[in-house]
């Protein structure tokens, strides 16, 4: 038994006043300031502050590279058969349809042609996003043609690095494609064409010993994870912690490994400075 | 059912020794019909265990310490090794061995992995665990047989190429990229042996070749099964799991297209009869040297490429 009864419907809030506040600022990982989001975004995930890399994604490192962000997409449907028949905790094939959910790629790179600075060229740009920019059959094969279109076209190849290497669960069949790939760029070698590796954070395991090495330049970002072996793996064989900076591409520029460590922001002129000494 | 061959190996020795105990008594005809029945078991576990171990069970023999590593099939199927040292840049690393040497005459390069049989001997060679010194040292070697227009024989027997502070400082992943490519070209035969652990890029990175041939307990894989039991199952215990899920037996390799031939061992393993492991690899190695060397070199590096081209084609066009 009520003795009140409510007259009018209650009022209805429109959506919009709801002020959403979570993801507009970011704390920065290297200077520990909260940013704006925008603002990092509109600087290439590059904190504004202190010049900290955030990773980029494929799509926006192709944007950053290629004139006006313009690029035509090859292979863009190529996706994995499952080889192994894999399955962990769950089918390796739902891994893939949840990766590619979450990015909208079919698989862990994107290879396209487009200008950059004013050069016809061949960019590859890993996505780490997609199971940690794993390289199985797909990205090998993807990577492969790439390479031999530049042969074919006689065109500059730029590969954007970003994996924690070889796909486990294509097994054996992803350990190929390293020796795939070099193959082909031994190819590309001959034809006397440049091949400029970026390797970018994190780059390790067998896609770092493979293609990511074999650069006619081999470059890298500030603060970018380059390896051979994982950290963890490595502090797990040899029973101790590793120094500060170890496998940076400071330290691997330091040791001679790398010929170059090239802030974002100043990338693309850098890539287009070189190509320039290096084709006709 | 899954297979287990540990179990089959007790009841196949508990089969024999009833077979013994009924030899040594009366031979009345139900004893006779008794020791037909018990020797058809044994006949069809012997054909089991020499066809079905589980994939742990031969990662097991794989990594067995007193299976042949690549100085003992120096000694039983080599003449005149001469071992060549260092890379000429940083030192010379024990855990991948080089040299020349005499197969039937022939002159040939030979390069492989050494672990060592004893523990003195497993800590000298790092547990055939090389370094990058390792694998600038191969391809020095492997480049002057080349030259002088030598085949090259290669054994693959690692855990991995080794992860460690100076290796990373010194280049792995360079030393283990440049070895693919210039392996990739270089013009003359090349013969990879599997002959144990095939540990992921470290193996590779020795194991592109013209021909490769895999003995049938071997095992050839991205990743230890363990390391891959860590990451997905969070367990190491689960490694026997992913031994199967990662499909690394040779006859697995062989279906998936990745190597040319799995090479038969002696009963229970290569450990348990060295010389007859060395005496069934000769004819395969001699065949495969012979193939090779009537190729013309164009033609050799062009079957080459393909042969790694169209390795796991795993792939369809979705777009369409």
């Amino acid at each position: 038994m009520t003795w009140f009864r409510r007259e009018k419907q209650r009022l209805q809030l429109p959506e919009s006043t709801h002020i959403r506040t979570e993801g507009l600022w970011i704390k920065c990982e290297g200077c520990r300031q909260i940013i704006w989001k925008k603002d990092l975004e509109a600087n290439w995930n590059v904190c504004p502050k202190c010049e900290y890399h955030f990773r980029l994604d494929a799509r926006e490192r192709l944007r950053l590279l290629l004139d006006e962000g313009k690029y035509t997409e090859h292979d863009a449907g190529l996706e994995t058969t499952n080889p192994l028949d894999f399955v962990d905790l769950k089918p390796y094939p739902d891994r893939v349809r949840s990766a590619q959910q979450a990015t909208g790629l079919k698989d862990a790179v994107i290879t396209a042609e487009g200008k950059m600075g004013e050069r016809a060229t061949l960019v590859c740009a890993m996505e780490y996003s997609f199971i940690g920019g794993s390289m199985g059959c797909v990205v090998g094969e993807k990577i492969t043609r790439a390479i031999e279109r530049a042969a074919a076209q006689r065109l500059p190849l730029v590969v954007v690095s970003a994996s924690g290497g070889a796909r486990m669960m294509e097994g054996t069949v992803s350990l190929m494609q390293m020796a795939k790939i070099s193959a082909s760029l031994a190819r590309l070698d001959e034809a006397g064409l440049p091949f400029l590796s970026v390797l970018t954070d994190p780059t390790t395991g067998g896609v770092t010993a493979s293609f990511a090495m074999l650069g006619d330049l081999n470059i890298s970002e500030p603060g970018a994870l380059i390896g051979f072996a994982g950290p963890r793996v490595i502090e797990q064989t040899i029973r101790q912690k590793l120094p500060a900076g170890f496998q940076r591409a400071e330290f691997l520029l330091q040791h001679g490994m790398l010929d170059a460590v090239v802030p974002r922001l100043e990338l693309k002129a850098f890539l287009v400075r070189t190509l320039g000494f290096l084709m006709g | 059912m899954t297979f287990d061959p540990d179990k089959a190996r007790k009841e196949l020795e508990g089969i024999e020794r009833e077979i013994d105990a009924l030899g040594n008594n009366s031979s009345d005809r139900a004893t006779e019909e008794r020791i037909e029945q018990l020797s058809e078991q044994v006949r069809q576990l012997r054909a089991d265990l020499a066809t079905h171990p589980s994939a742990w069970y031969r990662v097991q023999l794989a990594r067995h310490p007193q299976r042949p590593h690549t100085l003992d099939y120096v000694q039983h199927l080599f003449q005149d090794f001469t071992e060549i040292h260092g890379d000429r840049g940083f030192g010379d690393d024990p855990a991948l061995v080089a040299g020349l040497a005499r197969f039937h005459g022939q002159p040939v390069v030979v390069v492989g992995h050494q672990k060592g049989h004893d523990t003195q001997q497993k800590l000298r060679r790092n547990f055939g665990m090389p370094k990058p010194e390792g694998y600038r040292k191969a391809l020095r070697v492997m480049k002057l047989g080349a030259k002088f227009h030598r085949p090259i024989i290669s054994f693959v027997d690692t855990p991995g190429a080794y992860p460690g502070i100076d290796s990373e400082e010194r280049g792995q992943a360079e030393a283990i990229a440049r070895n693919l490519r210039e392996m990739a070209r270089l013009p003359a035969p090349i013969v990879v042996l599997i002959t144990g652990e095939g540990g992921s890029g470290g193996a590779l990175a020795i194991a592109v070749g013209d021909r490769i041939l895999m003995l049938e307990n071997a095992v050839y894989s991205v990743i230890s099964p363990e390391g891959c039991a860590s990451i997905t199952w969070r367990d190491s215990a689960k490694a026997e799991q992913a031994a199967e899920a990662l499909k690394i037996t040779a006859y697995d390799l062989q279906s998936l297209g990745i190597i040319d031939q799995v090479i038969a061992e002696p009963l229970g393993g290569a450990h348990a009869d060295p010389p007859k492991m060395a005496q069934l690899l000769d004819p395969i190695l001699e065949k495969s040297l012979y193939e090779l060397q009537q190729m013309p070199v164009p033609e050799l590096l062009e079957r080459r490429y393909q042969k790694f081209r169209l390795m796991g084609q795993c792939f369809r066009d979705g777009t369409g």
